[in-house]
């Protein structure tokens, strides 16, 4: 069992946002990737976004835990900005100490896996609870046990991961980024780089942390996982959202005509 | 294979081709063997070699004091060229431009200027600044020292190679830091870990698998860039057999003593460099290479198995010996 998030005292109220994005503007130089996005996502919900490659949804993602800086706009995870904080008016670079607390709640799943090559499966899920939160190693050691067996891969605590298949490094990332028990998991496109016949494991994972109660933002290219398990669907295209709403709906009846396209090629 | 499924067909008969000929191997060998043959012959029949004399200070006591001196020079020198080395590679990695272009300018100049001449010049340091003081910059000095009797020989050699050292220890460990990929510090920051924590946790160790081998060239250059200090009076294992040939004019056997040194010890390092580099390959390779000494064991319980089987059952040929 993975337990249920816990939720910070001063989000009793279950109305508030776990993710608020109001107007976010990225650009890398003069090109701009995120033209103005404006979303809610609630806690236990699950978002999934789509959306052509260059539409700025994996970028999107990267800002909500400042792995990349907004250049305009507000994003907050579970009411306090990402990377800066207000005073006087006035926005403040936070700290790479507060920066790093904040991450600490908000856990992450890439597209290439990036487990650390050099350390076990149990080493990798241990390595944050322990190096950061300072965890004791044998408590860290038994939560990371339980993990392993949640993603079906308790035999695999001593293997390396360059022994895994890419659908059992995939869990082992899920069991790593879950070892902090963060409140909010944001997936890279997680199944992208896997072979057709492993994917299925991974999103039976996913589809198990959903029914827990976990709140996700899933950028993907299955849409059948986005219809069955996604609670709302946001189509992105060149930056800006485009259509969002009841993921059966998007996908059954799109409204626009980018969608029907994109959709058109990827169904 | 499950039931239903086809068959694999059989296999056809291996194939047995003649070989190819390689007739300029065998030329080879026979102009190596002469050559091989007139160096023994030399050895064997030239006195000037002086075998006796080799064998009389292979031991000798100034000649390992010498060696040790070596060795310590080697160790202390390189400990100051790897820590220096990392500190300058991630300086210069730093976004602090102030930082990073100090680094460069580190590297530039030591890098620039031979090891020689900033040996001599750690040697010469009291011509420069007679004394040294430890106070406020610009202001009074708590306690002042001779520069001469601080900075002794040893000292001085530490930081001309050393120093130097760390110029070209940089470039390897930055090599290594940018050999490994961003999605692991990415992944390490989205776990909430500090900068300084993720470069020793996650991307030194496995940088190391790029840094060591250069190293191990570094440490066994270093070895020998140690006999330069033989030109500013320090001591090592250079120094301790010039004395002796100075008296005994025994020239080449002595410098054949060195040599033997010499070899040995890089022999030791190759060695030690050949197991770390296994300890930091964990996890690279799906299972290691075993190494030369499991070999020879494999080797030697694969011969001891197939001869026991051999003595009850005679005619049996040797199943799986594969010599």
């Amino acid at each position: 069992m993975i337990e249920e998030p816990e939720l910070a005292p001063e989000s009793f109220s279950a109305v508030n946002a776990m993710v608020e994005a109001v107007e976010v503007h990225k650009s890398y130089g003069r090109l701009d990737v995120l033209k103005g996005i404006s979303l809610k996502v609630m806690p236990r919900d699950v978002m999934c976004l789509i959306g052509p490659s260059g539409s700025g949804k994996s970028t999107f993602l990267r800002c909500i835990n400042h792995l990349e800086k907004i250049n305009a706009g507000r994003l907050s995870v579970d009411g306090e900005l990402v990377g800066y904080r207000e005073r006087g008016g006035r926005l403040h670079e936070l700290h790479e100490k507060e920066v790093a607390r904040q991450r600490t709640e908000i856990g992450m799943v890439f597209q290439r896996f990036n487990l650390f090559p050099h350390m076990t499966a149990l080493e990798n899920i241990i390595e944050a609870p322990v190096r950061v939160k300072g965890e004791a190693k044998d408590q860290a050691r038994q939560h990371a046990n339980e993990l392993l067996e949640k993603v079906g891969l308790s035999d695999k605590a001593t293997a390396y991961p360059n022994q895994l298949s890419g659908g059992q490094q995939q869990r082992v990332a899920i069991a790593r980024a879950l070892a902090m028990r963060p409140k909010l998991m944001l997936f890279d496109e997680p199944t992208s780089a896997l072979d057709p016949e492993l994917v299925g494991d991974v999103l039976a994972v996913m589809r198990q942390l959903a029914d827990d109660g976990m709140t996700m933002i899933v950028v993907t290219h299955e849409m059948g996982f986005a219809r069955e398990v996604g609670d709302s669907l946001i189509f992105m295209d060149d930056g800006i959202v485009v259509e969002s709403g009841n993921p059966r709906e998007v996908l059954a009846n799109p409204r626009h005509e980018r969608t029907r396209l994109f959709l058109s090629k990827v169904l | 294979m499950t039931e239903q499924e086809v068959e694999a067909p059989a296999r056809p008969e291996a194939i047995r081709a003649v070989p190819v000929r390689h007739p300029g191997r065998w030329v080879a060998v026979a102009v190596i063997a002469v050559l091989v043959a007139m160096l023994a012959h030399n050895l064997a029949v030239n006195t000037r070699w002086q075998g006796w004399v080799i064998n009389q200070y292979l031991f000798n006591n100034s000649v390992l004091h010498g060696v040790l001196a070596t060795l310590w020079l080697t160790v202390v020198a390189m400990a100051v060229g790897v820590v220096g080395g990392i500190v300058l590679a991630v300086m210069r990695l730093s976004d602090n431009p102030v930082v990073s272009s100090s680094a460069w300018v580190y590297i530039w100049f030591f890098r620039g200027t031979p090891v020689l001449v900033q040996l001599i010049f750690w040697f010469n340091i009291g011509a420069l600044f007679p004394t040294l003081s430890l106070g406020l910059p610009f202001g009074p000095g708590f306690h002042t020292w001779s520069t001469n009797s601080l900075i002794t020989p040893f000292l001085a050699s530490v930081l001309g190679l050393g120093l130097n050292e760390a110029a070209y220890m940089s470039e390897i460990v930055r090599a290594g830091i940018l050999s490994v990929d961003e999605g692991q510090t990415e992944a390490a920051s989205a776990l909430g870990m500090r900068r300084l924590l993720i470069m020793r946790r996650v991307v030194l160790p496995q940088a190391m698998r790029v840094i060591i081998p250069p190293t191990g060239n570094e440490t066994i250059s270093m070895l020998k860039t140690t006999s330069l200090v033989s030109f500013t009076g320090g001591f090592e294992l250079l120094v301790s057999v010039q004395r002796i040939y100075n008296a005994n004019y025994k020239i080449i056997p002595l410098l054949v003593v060195a040599s033997i040194w010499y070899l040995l010890v890089t022999s030791i390092l190759t060695v030690g460099q050949y197991y770390l580099e296994r300890y930091f390959a964990r996890g690279s390779a799906r299972q290691l290479p075993p190494t030369p000494p499991q070999k020879l064991l494999a080797f030697y319980q694969r011969y001891v198995r197939a001869t026991r089987r051999q003595r009850p059952v005679i005619p049996e040929s040797t199943a799986g010996g594969g010599l």
